[in-house]
């Protein structure tokens, strides 16, 4: 029995972790008028970044120009919110026995194989996410709460894709 | 009434400091549900594993629910709550782009928080490369404007495009969403396997 208590506490009820992001979700809607978001946060790191390390480049290239802020990019509601996430991530990993540094693959793969493809997505995603003007969160999962349309055709658009791909990537996770 | 910035009943300051909490909410809820783990997150496109499917249709429906109710009971004035507007090629293109990304990489930008905050290597891989991914695109800018801001259709709902009211509509999704549950849960009998 001992080393099944070593073993982490397991997931929360799916519905019942759903339903706590509904509200979570709702309260965002009800106090600042507005969803969540994870790639904003992003794309404010990095225009902050081209600001702090090329200043002509910035005021010189399309996109920093036309998007330009008064106040401090990072300054941000998303910017908190992520922040926010990391904590939010933490307590529970800590509460539930999940903290371990590791990286998690299928015994089929070796890690480097997984950090390769982590990287793959990676860009793909944040070039997507900007391009999508948000990610699951705040384009596929706010814009649904909201009934946008462009929130579902952007939901159907990357579950779709991800459906279509598996069978590729199989080895990867299986 | 509700939204609370809006109507002056918090300050912008104290509307930052919200949103803190409200993410602590969010990661708490993503890590309880498994989302910090990319096995279970990429088990949603093997059928072995559709917590993904659980928790974002309940989530959704909670909020329209949640929104519809309060606008009903005159605590919110939908009117000044945010709809994300749609460009329909970029949402298109992108959300294909994502769901590539979504495959290889096992994460989406939320969830690979996550699974940072609680130590996976590969979710910081993940990060540093949706950085980079970011950084392609805010340069490149000028290569793709025309296609980010193509088929600009305002901010049109589902409910106005259909000529329903939301309710119904609300009421169709709840039904799709059990339909899909229950399916959700007969392919993780099929397809059995351990917990990751």
């Amino acid at each position: 029995m001992s080393s099944e208590q070593k073993k982490p506490r397991s997931y929360m009820n799916p519905y019942l972790g759903g339903v706590l992001l509904g509200l979570v979700l709702l309260a965002a809607n009800l106090i600042s008028g507005r969803g969540l978001g994870a790639s904003g946060a992003i794309k404010d790191t990095v225009v902050t970044a081209v600001k702090t390390v090329a200043p002509t480049h910035y005021w010189n290239t399309a996109y920093y120009k036309e998007n330009a802020k008064d106040t401090h990019p990072m300054h941000s509601w998303l910017v908190y919110q992520v922040m926010g996430v990391f904590v939010g991530g933490f307590l529970s990993g800590v509460l539930s026995g999940r903290m371990k540094w590791k990286v998690e693959h299928s015994p089929k793969i070796t890690s480097r194989r997984r950090l390769i493809f982590a990287a793959s997505g990676g860009l793909l995603f944040g070039f997507g996410a900007q391009l999508g003007r948000g990610c699951t969160s705040g384009s596929a999962l706010s814009g649904m709460a909201v009934l946008s349309v462009g929130g579902f055709v952007t939901m159907a658009a990357i579950f779709g894709t991800a459906f279509v791909l598996a069978y590729f990537f199989r080895k990867n996770w299986i | 009434m509700a939204p609370f910035i809006v109507y002056d009943l918090i300050s912008e300051n104290m509307n930052l400091f919200l949103a803190f909490i409200i993410g602590i909410g969010f990661g708490f809820a993503l890590e309880q549900s498994g989302f910090s783990s990319s096995r279970k997150l990429a088990g949603m496109f093997y059928g072995y594993d559709t917590t993904v499917l659980k928790v974002f249709f309940t989530a959704a429906i909670v909020a329209m629910l949640g929104l519809l109710f309060s606008s009903l009971f005159g605590w919110v004035n939908l009117e000044y709550v945010y709809i994300n507007p749609t460009f329909l090629t970029s949402a298109i293109v992108g959300g294909v782009i994502m769901g590539a990304g979504f495959i290889m990489g096992g994460f989406c930008p939320g969830t690979s928080f996550c699974a940072a905050a609680i130590g996976k290597i590969d979710a910081f891989v993940f990060i540093g490369a949706m950085l980079a991914g970011t950084f392609v695109f805010t340069e490149g800018y000028s290569i793709w404007e025309r296609l980010y801001n193509a088929q600009y259709l305002g901010y049109p709902t589902v409910s106005e495009l259909l000529g329903i009211a939301p309710g119904t509509l609300v009421f169709l999704i709840i039904l799709a969403a059990l339909g899909m549950f229950w399916m959700g849960e007969w392919a993780e009998k099929k397809f059995p396997r351990e917990e990751y």
